[in-house]
């Protein structure tokens, strides 16, 4: 993501965000409620709602910034979401076999069990009447019959009982092993399974700080996202002094 | 049966209370009558006609078949192995045959509703008389077609189907017309009479045209421990369409369930409702309905839920979608519990396609024309209407052949 700039409804939700996540790296992006880390999801993906001001989206040195959104996943990009929506009649196992196409029956239980999923369970409407932990496991599931070169799991972890998350963390693990994927996390409990290699701390639609993730994420639980924002002030303010200096 | 013509004369030019008013002189009532034959020597663009009706000219799965074309009956019988279990036949014939016919005629159907039932009194063409003998299950289902090949023919059947107690039969009715004819009015009368401890599954495939107007008038009684379920698919274009069916749950834990499937296209106009009266101790009701609107297609989905029962349970649930901007559906679920302990309820929905769907099973790689198909598809997901299974799949076959065809 180079210089990305995003309106919502005319709000303007990102600004100027800077972000790669190199090949077979795997980043964490953190951020306090409403920071816009789900908006930078949907923007990645390119949904419709999320207008793009300014800026490039890059994957694979391909310029996405205004694909339709089936492309983009075609190129391989993967997501899980936060709170997907309920889709009368159209079955998970339809979802999940499509991106199975060649492959023997026995894929598709076999991955259902990697999420601690019964095999019925791919009969039953999407999203429909799923509680919030079967949610988790509906998307990482796709995402693991997907099988993209990177991934977008937005909060994997909120709503998921501890022995299903150490299911989910582990199969993302796996997964993720030799791919490149962007975690997004609140409370980052979901780190204690998946390796991660950077951390970025997005607040009010600018990418406050990036780092090595163990120390972001240790000073972020010490001190609260308030040690972002002083770090936010400081880096606005070498940047004006910057400015003033160029002049 | 006189008290029953005067009353029909008084009624003849009494508008139905919904739907368009049509003007009855506009349609004939002459055409020559067709020969009876075999199933087998029908010709073939009729025959085609009626396979998308649900009606398989090689009566293959099927236990019998009532054909009738225009004012005729072409052909009727119930096959060798269900002969002494079922009867099938004209209304006609089955006056002739049985002095009680009286018992079942404009029972739970007033003769004097609309200037329809009235007309259907009065200019009577035969229809089909179906019946279970007692504790005989039918286990493949009974197909009748009522078929228009004149064009402008106004056809008025009056059936009358009856699940003697403790029987169980399916039937499918087809309703539909020649390729060239392009306006009409059909009234259909339909009386059912489901016994004690019977179990009625009933489905209907009306497919017409659009300048063709259709008007049945349908009442079910169910008794003691009897269930009564009706399916209506209706999804081709027609000009008017109006029925308001109701289901009388007389008896002790007697069941009646209304499951509907609706596609406006083009301009039609479609008003269709189910009624269920629960009066018995521990009756049950249930109405679902799934309507689509494209085009300038209008559609009323209405529902009634009557509790006159204290120990009486029934919801109602209508889910529409709307697939362009100047069509219309109306969805208008009503309930009236007359004693305390009615326990009734619905539900409706109506609506667009939500864009975060689309989008949805587009970031699973869908495009997004297959992303809107997926959701209409499922949006006519028959698994929810608990059908027979095979029945499940003709009914899925015909929902796929129009979703394939109009996205």
């Amino acid at each position: 993501m180079e210089d990305l700039s995003v309106e919502i409804s005319c709000k303007r939700i990102l600004n100027h965000v800077d972000l790669a996540v190199p090949n077979g790296e795997v980043h964490v992006l953190l951020g306090p409620n409403g920071s816009g880390k789900t908006s930078l999801i949907q923007t990645i993906l390119g949904f419709s709602n999320c207008k793009v001001i300014s800026g490039k989206i890059w994957f694979d040195g391909v310029d996405i910034t205004n694909m339709p959104i089936n492309e983009r996943v075609k190129l391989g990009i993967g997501i899980a979401f936060q709170n997907p929506p309920a889709i009368r009649g159209v079955k998970l196992g339809h979802v999940v076999r499509s991106f199975l196409e060649g492959k023997d029956r026995a894929t598709d239980i076999r991955l259902a069990r990697a999420v601690n999923f019964p095999i019925k369970f791919l009969d039953r409407d999407l999203n429909l009447g799923f509680s919030g932990g079967e949610i988790k496991r509906s998307e990482i599931l796709q995402v693991l019959a997907q099988r993209p070169k990177f991934a977008v799991l937005d909060e994997p972890d909120s709503g998921v009982d501890v022995e299903n998350l150490e299911v989910i963390g582990k199969a993302i693990n796996n997964f993720l092993e030799g791919r490149s994927g962007l975690i997004v996390t609140h409370l980052g409990h979901i780190l204690n399974y998946v390796k991660t290699d950077v951390a970025h701390v997005l607040i009010g639609g600018t990418i406050a700080c990036s780092g090595k993730s163990t120390k972001v994420l240790s000073q972020i639980l010490k001190e609260g996202y308030k040690w972002c924002e002083r770090c936010l002030k400081e880096k606005r303010v070498e940047e004006c002094k910057e400015k003033k200096r160029k002049r | 049966m006189q008290g029953k013509k005067e009353k029909a004369l008084k009624a003849r030019e009494k508008p139905a209370t919904l739907g368009p008013d049509l003007d009855i002189s506009g349609f004939t009532r002459d055409v020559k009558p067709w020969r009876y034959s075999s199933i087998h020597s029908l010709p073939m663009d009729i025959t085609k006609q009626s396979l998308n009706v649900g009606i398989r000219p090689d009566e293959k799965g099927r236990a019998g078949t009532y054909f009738q074309i225009d004012h005729s009956t072409v052909f009727r019988a119930t096959r060798k192995m269900f002969e002494g279990k079922a009867e099938v036949m004209s209304t006609e014939e089955a006056f002739e045959k049985y002095d009680w016919m009286d018992d079942y005629w404009w029972k739970v159907v007033a003769v004097d509703a609309d200037k329809y039932t009235a007309l259907a009194e009065m200019e009577w063409d035969k229809g089909y008389f179906i019946r279970a003998l007692e504790g005989q299950k039918i286990t493949l289902p009974l197909q009748a077609c009522l078929f228009i090949s004149k064009d402008n023919l106004n056809q008025n059947v009056h059936n009358v189907i009856i699940a003697e107690p403790n029987s169980e039969m399916q039937i499918i009715t087809g309703c539909t017309i020649h390729p060239n004819v392009t306006r009409g009015l059909h009234v259909g009368i339909s009386e059912f009479f489901v016994k004690e401890g019977a179990t009625l599954t009933f489905t209907m495939i009306h497919n017409w045209a659009q300048n063709f107007d259709v008007r049945p008038r349908t009442g079910a009684l169910i008794e003691d421990g009897a269930t009564f379920a009706n399916n209506y698919v209706c999804l081709k274009p027609v000009k008017s369409l109006q029925m308001y069916p109701v289901a009388y749950c007389k008896g002790t834990n007697s069941r009646a369930r209304f499951n509907s499937i609706l596609y406006g296209a083009e301009n039609s106009y479609l008003d269709v409702g189910s009624k269920v009266v629960l009066q018995g101790a521990g009756s049950r009701g249930e109405v679902i309905a799934r309507a689509i609107a494209s085009d300038n297609s209008k559609i009323y989905a209405r529902g009634l839920l009557i509790g006159e029962h204290e120990d009486s349970k029934a919801h109602l649930e209508c889910r529409g979608l709307l697939l362009s901007d100047s069509s219309l559906i109306h969805a208008i679920p009503e309930l009236i519990a007359k004693v305390e302990g009615a326990e009734l309820s619905h539900e409706a929905a109506v609506g667009k396609i939500a864009e975060d769907q689309i989008q949805y099973l587009m970031a699973r790689g869908f495009s997004e024309s297959e992303a809107e198909s997926l959701i209409v598809r499922g949006f006519m997901d028959v698994s929810i209407f608990d059908l027979p299974s095979q029945l499940q799949e003709e009914i899925k076959k015909m929902v796929d052949i129009t979703t394939v065809r109009v996205l």
